[in-house]
């Protein structure tokens, strides 16, 4: 079964429903007993990086860590990829997972922010979740910060600059935009996941 | 880059596609589901879907119809029409909206826009304006354009803005319906004074249209209905057009 974390923070609808259209199969959950069966784990998001903070008094954050330390595959989408860095600007007491260095940004004055709508990737060909995607595939954002570039950066993208669309390490997986809303290039990215 | 955004609009009366709809090879040319799937496979960014009938005793159906089309559709899908409480939105949202959009309800009690930004986060509200120009400048109005909200369009545009909504859905009631192009002035007005995007609506004719109001209205996405049958021949048609005049699009998708 592949937990789809809910922590209260928006709309986990699509998520599920995607996951379900690839044969899946998911629940949507806030129980932390049904996380730790969980053979697969998908933190979706939208909204506040402040709405994290939940996580850690729901126990779900223990829950969430001592997965990953058991090598269960985790995917956090949007704010779920921010909370695996140590913070973000946008809510500077919040301490994030820091499974990833650095802090997420706001993005610069120069360009409209929220950046929303579909912008194109640079992506590392080593890349697991990219695996048969063309290398410069459109995907759906909706965020106003984000994961600054790192060498677990497996897919950029540009918006007032270069920023991290997408980071894996071992079995860990992060995306900043919404694979479920990508249409088929965001169900072949979880569908790749799905198959690690 | 990001690419500017192509938006088919579903016009749905108790559960029936009403507007435009001339898809060849389609089982049944008025359902929504099958139709947002179609415009979906051909190349549109986005999907968003207005009930005009919005009689309460159609919530029902609303409900039935957004979950059917929701299904098949891995695209942002937005949807409106007489959404009034946050319990609305709650239960649009469930049945698998990725975003709702309100107009009336949002001028009667601008807090709404808070109240669902707060629950389902900012890039989940979309406010609707439905603006006609009056002695140079543009006034708002509701119910289907048939009432004066005596509000200046781009003053309500700001304050919606800092009241939480992600996106402006802008509607020029003067060029709806007549395929003459999308109003430039107005959307501009409205687009280079806010920071969230706006997708301009009512008007379009041609591919010509989309280009100006990309390059000369500076909205962020285009948005039509009946185009998408009759005028052009595809959605794939339109993006190739722009791609062409250095217009950035979703193409291949």
């Amino acid at each position: 079964m592949i937990a789809v974390v809910d922590y209260g923070a928006g709309n986990l609808v699509s998520v599920k429903k995607a996951l379900d259209w690839l044969g899946q199969d998911c629940a949507v959950t806030s129980d932390p007993a049904e996380v730790r069966r969980a053979r697969k784990i998908v933190l979706p998001g939208v909204g506040h990086f402040g709405s994290t903070a939940s996580l850690a008094k729901s126990g779900l954050q223990a829950v969430i860590s001592e997965a990953i330390t058991r090598k269960v595959p985790f995917l956090g989408i949007c704010v779920g990829m921010q909370w695996m860095f140590s913070g973000s600007e946008e809510s500077p007491e919040t301490r994030g997972l820091e499974l990833f260095p650095g802090t997420c940004v706001r993005f610069p004055q120069t360009v409209k922010s929220p950046h929303v709508g579909w912008n194109q990737l640079e992506i590392a060909a080593t890349s697991r979740l990219f695996r048969g995607l063309p290398p410069s595939p459109f995907v759906y954002f909706t965020h106003s910060y984000h994961a600054p570039l790192n060498g677990t950066t497996v897919a950029s993208c540009e918006y007032g600059g270069k920023f991290s669309a997408a980071i894996e390490r071992d079995l860990l997986f992060g995306v900043q935009f919404h694979p479920e809303k990508s249409g088929e290039t965001g169900l072949k990215l979880l569908a790749n996941f799905c198959a690690i | 880059m990001l690419t500017k955004r192509i938006i088919a609009c579903l016009d749905v009366d108790d559960g029936r596609v009403v507007k435009g709809v001339q898809f060849v090879n389609l089982r049944d040319a008025g359902d929504p589901a099958e139709l947002a799937k179609r415009h979906s496979d051909s190349g549109a960014d986005e999907i968003v879907l207005l009930d005009i009938s919005a009689a309460h005793q159609r919530r029902a159906t609303l409900l039935d119809t957004v979950r059917r089309t929701a299904k098949q559709l891995f695209i942002p899908f937005t949807v409106g029409g007489g959404i009034r409480t946050l319990q609305e939105a709650a239960s649009v949202f469930s049945a698998g909206a990725d975003k709702i959009s309100i107009n009336s309800s949002a001028l009667a009690d601008p807090t709404l826009i808070t109240q669902i930004a707060e629950r389902f986060g900012s890039q989940a509200v979309v406010v609707a304006i439905d603006a006609k120009r009056h002695n140079g400048s543009w006034h708002a109005f509701t119910h289907g354009g048939r009432v004066s909200a005596n509000r200046d369009a781009v003053e309500w545009a700001l304050e919606a803005e800092s009241r939480g909504a992600g996106e402006i859905l802008l509607t020029s009631m003067d060029r709806d319906g007549t395929a003459c192009g999308f109003d430039c002035d107005l959307t501009r007005a409205i687009a280079d004074r806010l920071h969230i995007p706006v997708i301009a609506s009512g008007g379009a004719g041609g591919a010509a249209h989309f280009f100006e109001i990309f390059r000369e209205g500076h909205a962020d996405a285009a948005l039509a209905a009946s185009i998408f049958h009759y005028g052009i021949s595809s959605i794939g048609d339109l993006k190739q057009h722009l791609l062409a005049q250095n217009i950035p699009v979703r193409w291949p998708c």
